[in-house]
């Protein structure tokens, strides 16, 4: 599988190279490869490419998945993508 | 001797602005300790926003030498200009009353003796030219060209990688435990309980700052305040400055990559000076006010979609000024925190003048009023033209 032609995040178009790339010039955490590529900023959160990457990781970093550095959790909603009138109106 | 020159803590924009400006002027050996990563605290937080569109001449004049530094941001830090996300499309202050507008215009005057080439719109020249606008209850604006946008991840990301080409060690996921003084003067830092030595520290790390400076004994009026920010997902280009007010505190901008970032002030926010009182939790209150405000001066959002909402500190002082320079009582102490907002746009001319400061050189631009002791003497900074 060309790492090229992987798409790791659809949100931002990030490619298995991408992140590796990333990973190689010192990123080596899920939220300095979300700050430095933008994936799991998009309107998926993080739903699609978060455990894809932090596989990638652990694999780079040699450790379990669940080994691998992460902030605290911090929860950015929505959930869902939703228009801004949908919250201006129930201010109303 | 010692075994780092200088330790910084603290990666975010001043903490590592100041490491590359020093790394250049071949300070020798320099420690930079973060406790999570470079932009992991308030920069990485912000709403990327830059401007000279201040009140006062201290503040125009500074930030007029930030906006110079972050045209050659990338070129100077030899970083991908695609990815630094420079955008100077504007800030466009909007004037919310009769007297707004009259103090809108007279800092014009100020500007525009330094340099600073603002234009003063009325109504129906903003119409014209920013249509997409709903101008309800609004009285006037000023507008300039310069101010805009930068990417506060990788400006940042860009000044640590630049740093270590220099040679500046950074030590990420590294909590500073506290200060350590001897002898009166500084002697480090500790880490994991072990004594990390340096001879001169500055202390760089916003509102987690005086809660460090209190382990040698020093009080620094600095706290932490919540401020939320939302974005949408990116659309085609569609609006270019950053559009905002002073008095009703909302500020809205689309990025170089399409989405609306934007945010709006408190409404009486708490003081946190513990950082274990620190709070990022997103509130529905912000959505609904944001909401509310961004539907209504820019209508095309009403069906945009909201993709991600956080919480960030502002790092406050009494003045909502910075807090810079050396700390008297414990010599070879510094100190750079307190951006009250702005520490992101205000980053590469701090870490400039740190670094000449702490070198012991002349400072190109006198920034000496924003020293500690200002609040002691009552000899505080003032500012007009702030959010929140």
């Amino acid at each position: 599988m060309d790492p090229k032609k992987v798409i790791i995040c659809r949100c931002e178009d990030i490619t298995l190279e991408d992140v590796r790339n990333a990973i190689k010039e010192g990123y080596t955490s899920w939220d300095q490869l979300k700050r430095v590529l933008r994936i799991g900023m998009g309107p998926c959160g993080g739903k699609t490419c978060r455990i894809l990457v932090l596989r990638e990781l652990a694999q780079h970093l040699n450790v379990p998945v669940d080994e691998v550095k992460t902030r605290p959790t911090v929860v950015r909603p929505p959930l869902r993508a939703t228009p801004l009138k949908v919250f201006a109106k129930e201010g109303k | 001797m010692s075994t780092y020159d200088i330790i910084i803590v603290g990666g975010g924009i001043t903490g590592v602005a100041t490491a590359y400006e020093l790394a250049k002027k071949k300070a020798g050996r320099i420690l930079l300790l973060e406790k999570e990563f470079v932009s992991a605290g308030s920069t990485g937080s912000c709403a990327a926003g830059i401007r000279a569109q201040f009140g006062t001449e201290f503040n125009i004049g500074l930030m007029k030498r930030s906006l110079d530094k972050f045209e050659h941001l990338a070129r100077e830090l030899d970083y991908p200009e695609d990815k630094i996300e420079l955008w100077q499309g504007g800030y466009l202050v909007l004037a919310y009353s009769e007297k707004e507008w009259e103090n809108l215009k007279s800092r014009v005057e100020v500007q525009h003796r330094l340099g600073i080439m603002t234009e003063i719109l009325t109504v129906e020249e903003i119409i014209a030219r920013f249509p997409q606008l709903n101008l309800d209850g609004v009285y006037g604006g000023t507008f300039h060209q310069r101010d805009g946008h930068a990417d506060p991840l990788h400006t940042t990301f860009a000044y640590a990688r630049a740093a270590r080409r220099l040679g500046v060690e950074i030590r990420e996921w590294t909590r500073v435990e506290g200060l350590v003084q001897e002898k009166g003067k500084i002697r480090g830092v500790k880490v994991n309980g072990e004594l990390i030595e340096g001879e001169k520290v500055l202390v760089a790390c916003g509102a987690w700052s005086s809660h460090l400076m209190k382990t040698v004994g020093v009080e620094i009026p600095l706290w932490g305040e919540k401020h939320e920010i939302l974005i949408t997902e990116p659309l085609e280009r569609a609006f270019a400055p950053m559009v905002i007010s002073f008095s009703i505190g909302y500020y809205i901008q689309q990025r170089p990559h399409g989405s609306f970032i934007m945010g709006i002030g408190p409404e009486n926010p708490a003081h946190w000076h513990d950082p274990r009182d620190f709070d990022f939790s997103p509130t529905w209150r912000f959505l609904e006010r944001m909401s509310q405000a961004a539907t209504s001066v820019l209508p095309m959002l009403k069906s945009v979609n909201i993709v991600r909402q956080w919480a960030g500190l502002y790092e406050m002082t009494p003045d909502a000024h910075h807090i810079l320079g050396p700390i008297d009582e414990v010599p070879g102490l510094y100190i750079a925190a307190g951006g009250s907002g702005h520490g992101f746009m205000f980053g590469p001319v701090v870490g400039e003048l740190m670094a000449e400061w702490i070198l012991g050189e002349t400072l190109s631009y006198d920034i000496t009023r924003l020293n500690y002791q200002r609040f002691q003497k009552g000899e505080l900074v003032r500012e007009p033209a702030v959010v929140g």
